[in-house]
């Protein structure tokens, strides 16, 4: 018979100790010992990535990985996200404003996805954002508004670090990559943003 | 939970070894993200799970001191596509990693996972093929090396013992140095698919880069195991890279050396029309990538 046992690891910035079952998956422990709820049991196979958490910084399915291997590594749930003013992080209020949530099961998914997007402290251009998000699964949103909304809280990110970077760069890469290319740009620019970021449109068409 | 008996995690590979040798009923795990999943399936319910999971002995990739590329079993996707030894010799490697199931996938999935489950839809193993990857394990007899065309026996299985771990992948240097190489995935999705065809090129044109000095292709799922196609190779070293016809014979006799299969995922016509475009596509990419001008 498995036997019990217990681990130590950092969960939310705080040290635990918890019991638990060696046949139990990440997400099991978190959810069951630690209340940990908003890491969500959805497919179990690693295909949706709604029980992604960030695992010493790394977005992994905590479905299909074992709570042993956790041992002496640091945890970050979205119960854990918080910036410097104890405020909801960046990446937070940006899924607010965009509208990136309707029925809510997958976002802290995308959330932790999009915190670790934003952390490598680089742009990325719309189409590597979804290339980056393709872990997560939602059947709400049609993911428009999520990479938007990654979009701009990379772009935040890049500001508060005094980078110089442009939104509008994300979108003039697409203006060397034929017609085809510029037409996919110029839809998704506008379907998305409308009159929030007539500037970022303006700036666009400008250079053309 | 999973329906598993039990799990030990190991404290170094001879470690492993010994408790896979006293417990039959035992399979080692690394990632877990095929071996979790079958035990979710049912497959492997009821095992008793021996992980490598944190193992540093068997992570990470070096060059040794005659440019040969040693990559640990236990490194994970994203760490082979983003480490620099590989962006630098074996860029189209590090692309066929980047394409396996998700980000997240990526992150825990391990190349020896890849390797040993046998499959041929593995994405990593076409390009091993084209590398003639060194496949090196150690078992309750001491450590060999295989070489990857003795590896794979039929679908789903290789010459490695269930007491077995594999630490490590050698790439020899004079299989990847002047070769550049290209990885063309099909599947009806870009992401969390598995392929419908893989095709993995690796190319070396002669000095003033006008032909094909070397040539060397593998498939995945166009045979029950990963496989060459030696009647393409030969026919192409030598050839001029700037006759279109070539690019077209190429594929045609690319898939005369394969044996591809019906599955609900493609029928067999589907995949003898990708065997040959994924051929042509796949080798004028890798020209290209070669400094070649078609």
């Amino acid at each position: 018979m498995a036997s019990k046992s217990f681990i130590k690891f950092n969960v939310n910035g705080r040290d635990v100790e918890v019991p638990f079952d060696e046949r139990e998956s990440l997400y099991d422990t978190l959810r069951n010992q630690l209340d940990l709820t908003s890491v969500k049991k959805g497919c179990e196979v690693g295909e949706c990535g709604a029980c992604s958490v960030l695992i010493n910084g790394r977005c992994v399915d905590t479905c299909i990985y074992l709570t042993k291997w956790a041992e002496g590594k640091s945890i970050v749930t979205v119960e854990g996200l918080k910036d410097e003013k104890g405020d909801l992080t960046d990446v937070q209020k940006q899924f607010i404003k965009e509208a990136a949530v309707q029925c809510g099961f997958c976002t802290p998914g995308f959330i932790l996805k999009a915190v670790e997007i934003v952390g490598d402290n680089k742009p990325y251009t719309r189409d590597e954002i979804k290339k980056l998000i393709a872990g997560n699964l939602c059947r709400c949103t049609g993911y428009m508004n999520i990479v938007t909304a990654i979009e701009h809280a990379i772009y935040n990110n890049m500001k508060k670090q005094g980078k110089d970077y442009k939104l509008a760069d994300n979108y003039k890469v697409y203006l060397d990559q034929g017609e085809e290319a510029k037409n996919k740009m110029t839809d998704e620019l506008l379907l998305h943003q409308e009159a929030k970021d007539a500037q970022v449109v303006k700036e666009i068409f400008n250079n053309k | 939970m999973f329906d598993i008996k039990s799990v030990y995690e190991a404290s170094s590979v001879s470690d492993a070894v010994n408790h896979l040798k006293q417990d039959e009923d035992a399979i080692v795990v690394c990632g877990g993200t095929d071996v979790l999943i079958r035990v979710r399936e049912g497959k492997d319910a009821g095992k008793a799970l021996v992980s490598v999971h944190n193992l540093a002995e068997i992570k990470g990739i070096t060059m040794d001191s005659n440019e040969n590329i040693i990559i640990g079993a236990g490194t994970c996707f994203y760490n082979i596509t983003n480490n620099d030894i590989i962006k630098a010799n074996l860029l189209s490697l590090g692309e066929a990693c980047d394409t396996v199931g998700g980000p997240q996938i990526r992150q825990t999935g391990t190349i020896g996972g890849n390797i040993c489950n046998g499959a041929t839809s593995a994405d990593s193993a076409s390009t091993m093929r084209a590398l003639d990857a060194e496949i090196v394990c150690v078992g309750p007899n001491g450590e060999r090396t295989v070489p990857i065309s003795e590896w794979y026996t039929g679908p789903g299985k290789t010459v490695r013992d269930r007491c077995e771990v594999v630490t490590k992948f050698i790439i020899k240097k004079e299989n990847y140095k002047g070769y550049f190489g290209y990885y063309s995935k099909y599947g009806k999705r870009n992401a969390m698919e598995i392929a419908t065809l893989g095709c993995s090129v690796l190319v070396k044109l002669s000095g003033d880069k006008s032909t094909i000095e070397d040539v060397k292709i593998a498939y995945g799922v166009a045979a029950p195991v990963p496989s060459r196609a030696p009647s393409a190779e030969s026919f192409a070293k030598g050839k001029s890279i700037s006759d279109e016809n070539m690019y077209i014979e190429f594929g045609k006799k690319a898939l005369s050396d394969m044996n591809p299969r019906d599955s609900w995922r493609a029928s067999k016509e589907f995949r003898e029309q990708l065997i040959k475009e994924l051929a042509t596509r796949s080798l004028k990419e890798a020209v290209r990538r070669a400094g070649g001008k078609i």
